[in-house]
């Protein structure tokens, strides 16, 4: 059975394009980037290109580019580098309940360290209002911390209003660009952003390579300490054949950015037009403003455990946005912030497609998954309740 | 030798590389003594202590001239001429 893998916001299959561009690092270009001799400093030659390669993808300097290991490591980075580096200044945070963990939980564990964190809710579309993030600045605010899109509902946030009211205040300014860098045009100037978070795996590269873009002038404490690596901020040898790849990846998805977003953005509109007509879904985010490529819904009286799981048997790969569906307490923070029932919030489902993705395999998820929503809700005891129900002014389409 | 205390130095270039690691603060002072000219003044910022003693070694040896240092409340700036004939 052929894969229908929807699960691009999880990750993405490798380009061949991309794997050729490292293998030498992984053979016969072995050497560390730290050493004086050829084997080293071609090494160091492929962290440079790729450096320039990132760096163009997202309007950078290459010297504003930091190598990191994940997008968890430069959001972590980013949010305790830039606060401890300015807690002389204030001890206060402002994040949204959109984040993903990677900020959320740092920023928790900046609360332990005695700093203060703010967590502006989201509108029902996902969205954060920049008057509210505006209006919970204080004198102790040093930084704010907004995620770019949201991987579960999509949503694309006002960046460029939030990151101006943070300059306005001379605030640092972080957006975690994980899920966007590489999917949609990211441009660090434009957006005005201090620091921004983006993973190689998120753009058909691998898994291992990530990247903190640091605005020239901002002070960072580094969270690994070691050699000069990174130019003192982040030591530890370098991944070369990951960062090689990341390069690839960053320029070819710097070329074919326009020619992907409308493809994955067509297959979106159809997928998410065939599976609304479901009676009781309803689809979650903004309906414009958010990622070409995310389709995702609230189904009503059942559960996102159970429908990946049929969804599965017939070789369709999605996620649910609440990943342990079973308990109240672990219900998408993000759905919760939106107004979403915590019973319904239960039923997300996320189908994020990709360049792979074809016509065909839309077609099929559309066939196939009415009929898995019937299956579970004639097994649901909630649905006879009217367990989740949706109030009245809800967008569901009703009666397909 | 004795450490030299300055205030209100006029410098040329300013480099902030308070929280880079060691030994950042010699590249990073080599690569900017390279742009300037004879007499132009680098002033540098930073937070590490062995600083100190490695700068006024490091001009002592390239012939440039160590000016001195003022103290911020949690960083350093240390001055350094460019050595050489103008």
């Amino acid at each position: 059975m052929r894969v229908k893998y929807f699960d691009h916001i999880a990750s993405n299959p490798l380009l061949p394009e991309v794997l050729e561009a490292m293998m030498p690092y992984f053979k016969e270009q072995y050497g560390n980037p730290m050493s004086m001799y050829d084997l080293g400093m071609n090494a160091k030659g492929a962290i440079d290109t790729a450096r320039e390669q990132v760096a163009k993808l997202i309007n950078a300097k290459p010297s504003e580019i930091i190598f990191t290991s994940s997008g968890a490591e430069s959001n972590n980075f980013a949010l305790k580098g830039m606060a401890l580096a300015r807690q002389d200044n204030g001890k206060h945070l402002i994040i949204s309940k959109a984040e993903h963990h990677s900020v959320m939980n740092t920023a928790r564990s900046l609360e332990k360290q005695g700093f203060v964190v703010t967590y502006v809710p989201v509108d029902e579309y996902g969205m954060v209002d920049p008057e509210t993030v505006k209006k919970s600045i204080t004198k102790e605010t040093t930084v704010i911390s907004i995620i770019h899109a949201s991987s579960e509902v999509g949503t694309i946030e006002p960046i460029k209003e939030i990151a101006a009211i943070a300059m306005e205040h001379k605030i640092c300014f972080h957006t975690d660009a994980v899920a966007t860098a590489g999917n949609i045009p990211v441009d660090v100037k434009d957006l005005g952003v201090d620091a921004l978070s983006m993973s190689a795996h998120q753009f058909y590269g691998p898994k291992g390579a990530a990247a903190m873009y640091l605005k020239t002038g901002q002070r960072i404490l580094p969270l690994i300490y070691g050699g000069i690596q990174e130019g003192g901020r982040r030591a530890g040898t370098e991944n070369v054949p990951a960062i090689a790849g990341m390069g690839k990846a960053a320029e070819l998805a710097d070329a074919e950015l326009p020619k992907r977003m409308a493809h994955v953005r067509q297959l979106r509109d159809r997928l998410t037009e065939g599976i609304l007509k479901i009676e009781k879904v309803h689809a979650t985010g903004h309906p414009e403003h958010r990622l070409p490529g995310l389709a995702s819904f609230v189904v009503e009286y059942i559960e996102g455990e159970g429908m990946l799981l049929l969804l599965l048997a017939k070789g369709i790969y999605a996620a649910s946005g609440s990943a342990c569906t079973s308990k109240a307490l672990k219900a998408s923070p993000v759905l919760i912030s939106m107004g979403v029932p915590v019973s319904m919030a239960h039923g997300s489902i996320v189908f994020s497609l990709g360049i792979g993705n074809t016509q065909e395999d839309i077609d099929l998820c559309v066939e196939e998954f009415p009929q898995i929503v019937n299956r579970l809700r004639a097994m649901s005891p909630f649905a006879k309740e009217g367990w989740g129900a949706m109030p009245a002014e809800g967008d569901s389409k009703e009666g397909a | 030798m004795p450490l030299k205390f300055v205030e209100n130095v006029k410098a040329d270039v300013t480099s902030d590389i308070v929280y880079m690691m060691c030994p950042m603060h010699l590249l990073k002072l080599e690569e900017h003594m390279k742009e300037l000219y004879a007499g132009q003044v680098l002033e540098l910022l930073t937070d590490y202590d062995g600083a100190l003693e490695d700068i006024p070694a490091w001009c002592a040896k390239t012939g440039n001239d160590f000016m001195g240092i003022d103290e911020e409340a949690d960083y350093y700036k240390i001055y350094i001429k460019k050595g050489g004939t103008q």
